[in-house]
């Protein structure tokens, strides 16, 4: 069928339809949620990295004013749990992770105990009063230290602190190694990151009168919350309602299973009363997940013309004490897959070791496994270059993936594949928006006067939404990779569409009515789109892996389709021709090449409904489901550019400009497409400068435990983002997207370094690890200037 | 909640009506408008007074309600998100510069941010990029990366009334 095109929605620059609400602090967040009778759950955490728990005693707390309950893991053991996570690599050994403790801790922020009272007030007070006796043991907290053969040991089914093996090969790389004129090793550190959600986690779990349970979270995955909960709580599944309402980012810290996901389930149920939890910003900061973390050693072999002929990495991916959600994932699939980036690198070999501490659980950020896979292609290139003293610009462009290419496997690999793109070009808009070779002239020369300008180059790609199902099975994936949307019209041709994505920000209530609204070309006015509550929406995955558009778009734009095919059967059926002679165009149903006058969609829709005059065989109703599973993954690509000036004195970095030229197949909406990049930019930039865990490597103790310690930027450390876009349209979906939101922080931590690392290239430094504080360049200037003098 | 050794009664005029209640002297400002008065819209976004996102304005002047404990704020005149848009349901200035600019996205930082900018304003009417980034850094936004935030305010700037 052919449609021709009313108002075209899709590409426009629209403003956000939720903004109004959201401004006038309307919004509706789950702490902004209270409810009669409504309990306050609070937990007592660990304040050791690891220990034997000898006794708790909670009967103070339970004498306490306001205290409904006081319980420790014992209590809970044979009632919930334990939590399993949702992606396991075959061969991975999983630890037993109990909702609260037992016997021993982990790591500091474990839940031990908790109590449920009238007030949160009260429940904080009573958790004071919990007294605990603990019997520490030696902690580990770096990957490297944990891999060590004195190093203690988490878990008894976990030898080695290493739960996952995973391998990747593809050519020869030891024969490259032979064969090449040089081999250059380094290890760069991906730091540990906090993915700071502005608003912290909450729950809050409601009885209802009819014996259902209604849970508030602020989900990525609703209807996968509802599966896990109903599971490890042993809730049957169609009697619990996850509600996601507006929820104050995600980036990827609000998709996992947390032990109070189940707990408040379980105490509302017990109580019989609604049960509150809200995480304080420094409880958040030893709870929620925590990001990156890995160590990786690169061995690069290379011609003396810069092109690499070979790579093998080697990583040891730090999870934390159990295996959270998707801890396997990580460090292995997404990761060193992505491992040789933009280049063609054919001899390619990688071995990645997923490895347990006593430490915050690690798992998805914002890119995930992609920015630490692009890392390692991006240092890699840049250590060649700085090695050969080529150019950097002139090194990508050797060892490109050609436009000619795609769909291109790397390194022959059966599980990733590039549908499509243009490095060159993207590499050419770059140099020209960034001015690269006036800029260049200009570092050299101020360079004379003292001033250390830098330039940095980083060029990404990787996959968005995991799909097709199928394929998903063989790596342990535990869930589907499509989506759905249903797409129901009312007796007056107005649309609610219900979708399984779930927005965190992204402005899925436009982008996704742009996308139904040029296929059904009824106003935007005219459609509504809900998300977030598994009573509403049939079924879902969530948004996650930058999959919201490339795969809940399609779902919405295929279910859009089947409504007007079927209106259009009923249309031909009131106006008594053949359907194949019926076009809609503008939002009206035409006979072309007849006087017949134009029927709206409004009135086939009301046709649909009442019935009156149906084509035989065709059932009432205008009103389409799908659950669209994608055949591929659309793999989005850039090409990002710094300039910064360091002071040697004090180590601070200027960032004076930053260029983003991101293709992402078609853009659905340039504004919010912006808007992502320059987000995703600035916690890349955050990686490379400011943020990073820490823990003290003796004791395990967490000392960025609050915002006071955790640098995240504010509006004066960032610069202006100058974003603009190519569109090589996907192949592997109808809409041609390819997924956005993870491109900024994927591109951003290398560009930041390759900037860095130029300007302090005359003192001949040519690595250093994220993040890259004053402090630290300071230090390694020190360091070269005081071994210049001696 | 009967006044008692610990608690104390306070009159404070909110969003133009004067609202009296009776608080635990512990009970932070901003509890007692999310809590007891239901004004949602200022947010909680940490325990340290870093991000901002509490912000209010008391007597005029934008402050972090998560610093003030609500028997401090007695006698006082507030406003809050909500207070911008009561009576006409439009948005101000400064919230429609923030929508016109892809400002929000997550929305959560949005009412302390939309606060904070409009002390900004009213401190210097023109300002600079620069003393618009310097001048926001008391508040965190984790969505934008504060591109669009800056392009909404420079869009307000010399423009005048705040209001
Ligand atoms: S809640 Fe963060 S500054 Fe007030
Ligand atoms: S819009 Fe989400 S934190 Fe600012």
């Amino acid at each position: 069928m052919t449609i021709s095109q009313g108002t075209r929605h899709v590409g426009q620059p629209l403003k956000r339809r939720e903004d109004l609400k959201l401004l006038a602090g309307r919004g509706r967040y789950v702490d902004d949620l209270k409810l009669p009778g409504m309990l306050y759950m609070a937990i007592l955490r660990s304040p050791h990295a690891h220990a034997k728990i000898d006794s708790i005693d909670l009967s103070l707390a339970r004498a306490a004013p306001g205290v409904r309950l006081a319980l420790s893991g014992s209590a809970l053991e044979d009632r919930i749990g334990p939590i399993v996570p949702n992606w396991i690599i075959p061969g991975s050994k999983v630890p037993v992770r109990r909702v609260v403790a037992t016997d021993r801790v982990r790591f500091v922020g474990e839940s031990v105990a908790l109590v449920v009272a009238e007030s949160l007030a009260e429940a904080y007070d009573a958790i004071g009063l919990i007294e605990v006796e603990y019997d520490v043991l030696p902690a580990v907290t770096e990957e490297q230290d944990a891999v060590r053969g004195d190093a203690p040991q988490l878990h008894e089914n976990v030898p080695g602190n290493i739960t996952t093996f995973y391998k990747v090969k593809g050519g020869d790389y030891e024969k490259a190694n032979r064969e090449a004129d040089q081999v250059v090793k380094l290890r760069v550190v991906n730091n540990r990151l906090i993915p700071t959600c502005m608003e912290t986690r909450a729950i809050v779990a409601a009885p209802e009168p009819d014996g259902t349970l209604t849970v508030y979270i602020g989900s990525q995955v609703p209807h996968m919350h509802r599966r896990w909960i109903a599971e490890t709580v042993r809730i049957p599944e169609h009697q619990l309602r996850v509600v996601a309402p507006d929820i104050g980012g995600g980036f990827g810290a609000k998709m996992h299973l947390y032990p109070e996901d189940l707990l408040c389930p379980y105490l509302a149920r017990e109580l019989n009363a609604p049960v509150k939890w809200w995480e304080t910003r420094s409880e958040s900061h030893q709870s929620t997940s925590h990001g990156r973390a890995h160590t990786e050693d690169l061995e690069i072999a290379f011609n003396n013309d810069g092109r690499i002929l070979g790579l093998k990495v080697s990583t040891l991916g730090n999870v934390g004490a159990y295996l959270s959600n998707m801890a396997t994932g990580g460090p292995t699939v997404n990761t060193v897959n992505f491992g040789t980036g933009t280049y063609k690198i054919e001899n390619y070999e990688a071995l990645s070791r997923v490895v347990v501490t006593n430490t915050v659980p690690v798992d998805a950020y914002r890119g995930y496994g992609r920015p630490e896979g692009a890392y390692i292609a991006e240092r890699a290139i840049d250590a060649v270059a700085r090695h050969l003293n080529l150019d950097q610009v002139e090194v990508r462009r050797r060892n490109f993936i050609q436009a000619s290419d795609f769909p291109y496997r790397p390194y022959g690999s059966t599980g990733v594949m590039y549908d499509s793109g243009d490095y060159q070009a993207l590499l050419d808009k770059a140099l020209e928006a960034f001015d690269y070779e006036g800029r260049r002239g200009e570092c050299e020369a101020l360079r004379g006067n003292g001033i250390y300008r830098g330039i940095g180059v980083a060029a990404y790609t990787h996959m968005c939404g995991m799909a097709p199902s199928r394929r998903l099975a063989p790596g342990g994936f535990d869930r589907g990779g499509w989506e759905s949307a249903r797409v129901s019209i009312d007796s007056s041709g107005r649309a609610t569409i219900y979708s399984g994505s779930m927005s965190q920000g992204q402005g899925h209530a436009t982008s996704l009515a742009q996308i139904a609204a040029d296929v059904l070309q009824i106003p935007l006015e005219d459609i509504e789109i809900v998300q977030g509550d598994t009573r509403q929406v049939q079924a879902g995955h969530g948004t996650f892996n930058s999959r919201s558009m490339a795969v809940g778009g399609s779902s919405v734009h295929v279910s859009s389709h089947r409504v007007i095919t079927k209106a259009k059967t009923i249309a031909a059926g009131m106006l008594e021709v053949d359907e194949k002679d019926v076009s809609y165009s503008a939002g009206a149903f035409t006979v072309p090449g007849t006087d017949i006058a134009p029927l709206t969609f409004s009135k086939v829709a009301r046709m649909a409904y009442v019935g009156h005059k149906l084509p035989d065989g065709v059932a009432p109703g205008l009103d389409e489901t799908v659950f669209y599973d994608p055949t591929g993954m659309g793999a989005p690509s850039g090409v990002h550019m710094a300039y910064v000036e360091v002071d040697p004195e004090t180590g601070i970095v200027d960032i004076l400009d930053y260029v983003a030229v991101d293709d992402v197949g078609t853009l659905i909406n340039p504004r919010l497409a912006a808007g992502q990049i320059h987000g995703g930019v600035v916690q890349g930039i955050a990686q490379a400068l400011f943020e990073e865990v820490s823990y003290d490597s003796e004791s395990g103790q967490l000392l960025t435990g609050s915002l006071l310690d955790y640098a995240v930027p504010r509006a004066e450390h960032v610069p202006n983002i100058r974003s603009s876009f190519q569109q090589t349209p996907s192949p592997t979906n109808p809409i041609g997207v390819k997924g956005i939101g993870e491109s900024g922080s994927i591109a951003a931590p290398p560009c930041m370094v390759h900037a860095v690392l130029d300007a302090l290239s005359p003192f001949g430094i040519k690595h250093l690890d994220m993040p890259l504080t004053p402090p630290r360049i300071w230090a390694a200037i020190r360091s070269v200037r005081e071994g210049d003098a001696r | 909640m009967p006044a008692t050794a610990s608690t104390r009664e306070v009159t404070i005029e909110i969003n133009g009506l004067r609202r009296t209640g009776t608080v635990e002297a512990r009970r932070l400002l901003v509890h007692f408008l999310r809590e007891d008065l239901g004004l949602t819209g200022t947010h909680v976004g940490c325990d340290t007074s870093q991000c901002g996102a509490c912000t209010v304005e008391i007597d005029g002047v934008a402050v972090k309600s998560c610093t003030v404990l609500a028997v401090m704020a007695d006698g006082a005149s507030i406003t809050t998100i909500e207070g911008l848009t009561d009576g006409s349901g439009e948005l101000s200035r400064v919230q429609k510069a923030f929508h016109d600019h892809h400002a929000l996205q997550c929305g959560f930082c949005t009412p302390g941010m939309v606060m904070s900018v409009r002390n900004l304003l009213r401190e210097n009417p023109n300002p600079s990029e620069r003393e618009i980034r310097h001048g926001l850094a008391g508040n965190i936004c984790r969505c934008t990366g504060y591109h669009n935030i800056v392009r909404a305010v420079e869009s307000l700037a010399s423009e005048g009334s705040v209001a």
